[in-house]
């Protein structure tokens, strides 16, 4: 069904995982050995010139991010893979690491000797127990068959890796919380700067990237940066991704599709249309977060750029579809309990700023607030953008902001009769 | 009562805790394995993992109170996390969570009064495309029907059974 060409799910087959003899016999790790007969430098340089972007949420383009890492500082460094996949709407890293773990562990392998980073984690949340387990067998098969350990193929570079079974929390998946994390530190997110680049793991210089993104660099070495950007539908981009669809879909399943394809081919095509012949309504593109897109938008390209060009993001391409009869007020009020739960209450903005967003949508679904509190509701918003600590409560932002922007009609209508239109 | 954890494990953890630069990274791995062991992890769990990797108790505590995930008072022998983000939310989690709290006869954040489930309240579980979902200990049931809850909760009563026998 799938008409695109497979990079990461290349391998996958429902329900079971590619193990070390099948993944070397399709050509794994052959793109280690072939970076391993390059410069640190030259396998930055190929991956800059591929336009990977960040697969986690942010985009943050690869190659750049690496470009910044002192590999050639002496002491420990370390490379870090955010597995915590938390954001409501995200399924994808699960569905790659239960299918195919291996495309991670040659990333890092690879990554880490880029970066000279010798020591790697893999960062994975409680509810990825499946997870932890494939890596880990993983992490053995590779070891036992020299691609990881000492002197990996011959290669005079070390590279071990770990597996950190994590104990929940969402804030965990911001960077600098992780790395707390993973010390045994309260996670709180730390101030930046100093960057992880700089100051990270146990105070010393760490990389941090997401699965996805990790597991595509295996892909880049062996095919090379041109292939990258042509499997993109926009030409101003460059890969596939991983698209989790969710919500009232007929099919909510988990899809690499090119960047670049339509909101509409993604929703009609692959998730088989909205539930009970209803109409699309609304959607978050890629994850809690992430402002909604509306039926004009069914003709957007899910891309980086394209959708930030609309006010949105495509984070991490978790798309949850709602239909005609979706209240978004109350949508907007469930995806704002999530952010208040999980705020960990370090700075002001979130802690109570989420807490006060909550209590106003309350009044307005169950039809007890006025003009006012929809003032109060826009005010809250200029309250806590760019005013938290860290990225928890500016993500939080997102929906409100769209609620507001997209369907304030909807909220006046709560306010006018007193109660939910759609219940 | 039950032992936080086997001496067998204890020794093993102080023997890494002694062996690493970092010891703290172990507490979070050791307080999941006490309560992977004893069900949850009471005020003398947090003493044994600051004794075990020689820090401080309150480091210990800083740590068990910030994770969801690690219990700090007695829950019933199965945890059940069930999910009320956006995607479990918009196909029927309100539901499900009437069912469920019906036949259980508790309410969100209670333990039945046979010691045997405890019904808590989760964020997203990462099974957005199986939704609605929940966790029983750490294996997730995803598009949930009231007929399914039910198959589930008998299969858990019947392996729980088991235990006490054992």
């Amino acid at each position: 069904m799938n008409k695109y060409p497979q990079v990461l799910f290349k391998n996958r087959r429902p329900g079971e995982t590619v193990l070390l003899p099948e993944y070397e016999k399709n050509g794994g790790y052959q793109s280690l050995r072939a970076a391993l007969q390059m410069s640190p430098a030259e396998v930055c340089e190929l991956v800059k010139g591929s336009g990977l972007r960040g697969r986690g949420g942010a985009g943050f383009p690869t190659g750049i991010k690496w470009s910044f890492f002192p590999a050639e500082q002496p002491g420990d460094k370390y490379l870090v893979c955010n597995g915590d996949e938390m954001e409501p709407g995200t399924y994808k890293d699960r569905q790659l690491l239960l299918a195919d773990p291996h495309q991670l562990v040659e990333g890092m392998a690879i990554a880490a000797y880029a970066l000279q980073t010798p020591i790697g984690y893999i960062f994975l949340r409680y509810a990825y127990e499946d997870c932890s387990q494939r890596v880990e067998r993983a992490i053995e098969e590779a070891t036992t068959a020299g691609y990881l350990g000492e002197n990996i193929l011959g290669s005079g570079s070390d590279v071990e890796l770990h597996v950190h079974r994590s104990a929940g929390r969402y804030i965990l998946g911001e960077e600098t919380s992780l790395l707390n994390g993973l010390e045994g530190r309260r996670p709180n997110p730390r101030s930046k700067p100093p960057f992880p680049a700089q100051r990270g793991l146990f105070g010393r210089p760490t990389n941090v990237n997401n699965v996805e993104t990790l597991a595509n660099v295996p892909h880049i070495l062996t095919n090379g940066a041109a292939w990258f950007h042509s499997l993109a539908l926009n030409p101003e981009s460059a890969g596939t991704k991983l698209f989790g669809l969710s919500g009232h879909l007929n099919r909510t399943e988990c899809f690499e599709l090119p960047l670049g394809i339509t909101l509409r081919e993604v929703v009609e095509d692959f998730g088989g249309g909205v539930r009970g012949g209803k109409k699309f309504k609304a959607c978050l593109p890629g994850g809690a977060s992430t402002p909604y897109l509306t039926a004009e938008h069914l003709d957007l390209m899910m891309d980086f750029d394209p959708l930030e060009a609309v006010g949105s993001r495509i984070g991490t391409a978790g798309v949850t579809v709602f239909d005609e009869n979706t209240c978004m007020v109350a949508v907007t009020r469930n995806l704002n309990q999530f952010f208040a739960r999980e705020s960990c209450g370090w700075c002001t903005p979130c802690r109570d700023g989420l807490a006060t967003i909550s209590w106003l949508l309350d009044l307005i679904e169950n039809g007890q607030a006025t003009e006012d509190h929809l003032a109060m509701l826009h005010d809250q918003v200029r309250n806590i953008k760019g005013r938290s600590f860290c990225a928890l409560a500016e993500g939080a932002m997102g929906p409100v902001e769209a609620l507001l922007r997209l369907f304030e009609d909807e909220i006046k209508d709560h306010i006018k009769q007193g109660g939910c239109p759609f219940s | 009562m039950k032992e936080l954890l086997p001496q067998n494990q204890i020794d093993s953890f102080k023997a890494k805790a002694v062996a690493i630069a970092h010891p703290h990274e172990l507490i979070v791995d050791l307080l999941r394995a006490i309560q992977s062991h004893h069900g949850w992890v009471p005020d003398d769990g947090v003493l044994l993992t600051a004794d075990t990797l020689g820090v401080l108790p309150i480091e210990v505590e800083e740590v068990a109170t910030f994770y969801d995930k690690i219990f700090r008072r007695a829950v019933g022998r199965r945890v059940i996390h069930l999910c009320d983000s956006i995607c479990c939310w918009s196909t029927g989690a309100e539901m499900i969570t009437e069912h469920l709290k019906k036949v259980l006869g508790i309410n969100l954040g209670e333990t039945t009064s046979d010691g045997q489930f405890t019904l808590l309240p989760s964020c997203c579980l990462g099974a957005c495309g199986d939704a609605p979902a929940m966790m029983i200990g750490l294996t997730t049931h995803g598009r949930l029907t009231a007929e399914k809850i039910n198959d589930v909760l008998q299969k858990e009563r019947a392996a729980i059974a088991a235990e006490v026998l054992k």
